[in-house]
């Protein structure tokens, strides 16, 4: 792994021992190999209309025009042209599109890692639909296999590969999990051999958020449900899909549903967390050709279930709250109503931000950029819209129904000295259940 | 041969051969690539997806009103341009009369007056995108050269229509010839240029409606 610096000044870090012409090489047939219809339906439509900038939190912070959203896939829009649009032969015999360079993709690093959470804001702005945030997505798998992403998710991937996740190995999981239990006092199941929820976790719910372990074990107990842990399938947030590794994706992917079925599981229950809900909910029939024979159900999802159908039921705390709408699961994932749902259950008088909803603004971290320090000048311009919604909207309380979420938000309040917390959707259920 | 009767005759042929051939290839070269089918469960509120990709085209007609302060422009004068076009080639008497040349179906055409209006509007609306596309430093940025040709050759024939019709600069038959040359040039770049979003954005808009509905989530 080197950080290296392009002519332009831009940083961009490399991994792997390949020449400058392998990378180009392996990140053109990465991208273009899997090209379905509808990505070249994007891939042709765009006007160059540059309505997709108005969108972007980065650029409406930075006011560059480098962060217009389309301008971050112009290596592979190239490399589209030339190579396998319909007009490709023609584009090549009168040089109308330039071949992609290895600088460029050097310098479209921070473009596509640094200063893009693939929030999809552009593609509910874009006249022509074009969804760039699954473009970007695609490109990811190109820059993935020419090894140049960040070496902070690079690290992360290897981790990930070694032990089954980010942030543990599995011989750990279960010690993490008791010393939660013992800690919060609360019966928590893991390793049971049969069970009808599968409960997974993100890589934050094993460091700084464990109390997260405890808090939907106390639900799943009031509820009286079958449930477990796994040690050999606990880990949902998927790092491939955040950097683009499409094998890791695929193997974490698997490695969750494989074991909720093994178990006999009906449902697998997603953690707080963004990315997870699209690596499993949406893409994991991808790998098995079909849909997986269980439900997959984000933590929102299945708070608001529990507590619209009676299962379990929560004390009224009477306060206000705003809602921080994480992109992967309301903007991408269809969930607007369910964080709300349980917020009115809560008793809370929903005061909404300015852009709520499917039109929220992304917290800045998502898509890996909390991990990329590079970025974290970027990140913290870009919470300074947050910022400023919350406080216009002047509810007593902040919450989110994701954990990667709550540690942008936490960072950008440490770093703007702003004294607003972010709190856990999980969280306020769990403190709040109804009998305690 | 003269001018006119080379810009009716061969000039016309060969560029509709290629606008058509070349709308047929390019449509085809995306549509027969292979669709990758979403077996994921649908949100239980998931429409068809004939009336995803119906919903999706009518809700991008607008923008969301969050981005409507720094849009507007663009979008206003988007539908002045298109709408524009769209009056002065089919509702114009003598381009119905060729329409009807060519296919054998007819219309009623508006007053000649108004469709003189609406051509200089048209004009005026091309050179105000073209303006905005010059000074936003956003789209300095991402214009490519395509955008400025596919401006070029949308821009002539409106230009030379008006010219034949107040008959400025040269003989009317001279004027009327560069006037249907200049639609042969805006035919031969329709396929390869931007100008096919005409047939692409309901693909495009579609394709992430389907997406979208598939989610229950709100485009």
């Amino acid at each position: 792994m080197t950080a290296r610096v392009t002519a332009s000044g831009a940083p961009y870090e490399v991994q792997g021992e390949m020449s400058e012409k392998d990378r180009l090489s392996h990140a053109m047939r990465t991208f273009l190999r899997e090209f379905g219809a509808s990505a070249a339906i994007h891939m042709e439509s765009c006007v160059r209309c540059g309505m997709c900038a108005n969108a972007c939190h980065f650029f409406i912070t930075m006011q560059d025009p480098k962060y217009t959203p389309i301008y971050k896939l112009r290596p592979f829009e190239q490399a589209y042209q030339r190579h396998f649009g319909p007009f490709a032969p023609i584009y090549r015999l009168f040089g109308l599109t330039p071949n992609v360079t290895i600088e460029e993709l050097e310098e479209w690093q921070r473009f596509l890692y640094d200063s893009c959470n693939m929030c999809g804001r552009c593609t509910l702005a874009c006249p022509m639909g074009i969804d760039i945030a699954e473009l970007v997505k695609e490109a990811r798998h190109g820059m993935y296999a020419a090894g140049l992403v960040p070496d902070r998710l690079e690290l992360m991937d290897r981790t990930t590969k070694k032990w089954g996740s980010p942030a543990t190995p599995p011989e750990d999981f279960a010690d993490i999990v008791n010393e939660a239990a013992e800690k919060y006092g609360v019966k928590i199941n893991v390793d049971l051999p049969k069970a009808d929820i599968l409960v997974t976790v993100a890589p934050a719910e094993l460091t700084e958020h464990t109390k997260a372990l405890a808090d939907i074990a106390k639900i799943l107990n009031r509820m009286g449900v079958s449930w477990t842990y796994s040690s050999d399938g606990f880990e949902a947030s998927n790092i491939g899909f955040i950097n683009g590794d499409v094998e890791l994706q695929e193997k974490m992917t698997r490695k969750i549903i494989d074991r909720a079925i093994e178990i006999g599981a009906r449902t697998l229950l997603l953690p707080e967390c963004g990315h997870a809900y699209g690596a499993a909910r949406w893409e994991s029939a991808r790998w098995y050709g079909k849909q997986p024979p269980i439900r997959i159900l984000h933590m929102m999802e299945f708070l608001a279930e529990s507590i619209n159908s009676g299962a379990i039921s929560v004390k009224p705390i009477g306060s206000t709250a705003s809602f921080h709408d994480p992109c992967q699961v309301v903007r991408r994932g269809g969930l607007k109503e369910q964080p709300r749902d349980v917020l009115r259950a809560l008793g809370f008088e929903i005061k909404e931000l300015a852009d709520h909803g499917p039109l929220a603004f992304c917290c800045g971290g998502g898509g890996g950029v909390v991990s990329c320090a590079r970025a974290d000048p970027l990140r913290n311009r870009a919470f300074e819209i947050k910022r400023r919604q919350v406080e216009d909207a002047g509810a007593e309380r902040f919450v989110t129904g994701c954990g990667q979420c709550r540690i942008t938000l936490t960072m950008g309040a440490k770093h703007a000295k702003w004294d607003k917390k972010t709190e856990s959707l999980l969280e306020l259920v769990a403190d709040n259940l109804e009998g305690e | 041969m003269d001018l006119l009767e080379f810009a009716r005759g061969p000039a016309l042929q060969v560029s509709l051969a290629i606008f058509v051939f070349g709308v047929i290839w390019r449509l085809l070269g995306l549509l027969l690539l292979p669709w990758r089918k979403d077996h994921s469960a649908p949100r239980g509120t998931a429409p068809y997806a004939v009336v995803a990709v119906l919903q999706a085209n009518l809700r991008k007609m607008w923008p969301h009103k969050t981005f409507v302060k720094a849009t507007v422009f663009q979008f206003v004068n988007g539908y002045v341009m298109h709408v524009g076009l769209a009056i002065v080639v089919l509702l114009f008497a003598p381009h119905i009369l060729f329409i009807k040349s060519l296919f054998g179906v007819t219309w009623p055409a508006l007053p000649s007056n108004v469709v003189y209006a609406v051509g200089a509007i048209t004009l005026f609306s091309l050179i105000a995108g073209l303006l905005h596309r010059l000074t936003s430093p956003v789209l300095q940025l991402i214009s490519r050269t395509d955008d400025y040709i596919s401006w070029l050759v949308t821009l002539l024939p409106v230009a030379t229509g008006l010219l034949a019709i107040i008959q400025v600069g040269a003989r009317y038959e001279t004027l009327l010839a560069l006037h249907i040359l200049s639609i042969c040039l805006f035919f031969i770049w329709f396929p390869f240029g931007k100008l096919m979003h005409a047939f692409t954005f309901v693909l495009s808009r579609g394709a992430t409606g389907v997406r979208f509905k598939h989610r229950g989530a709100e485009l």
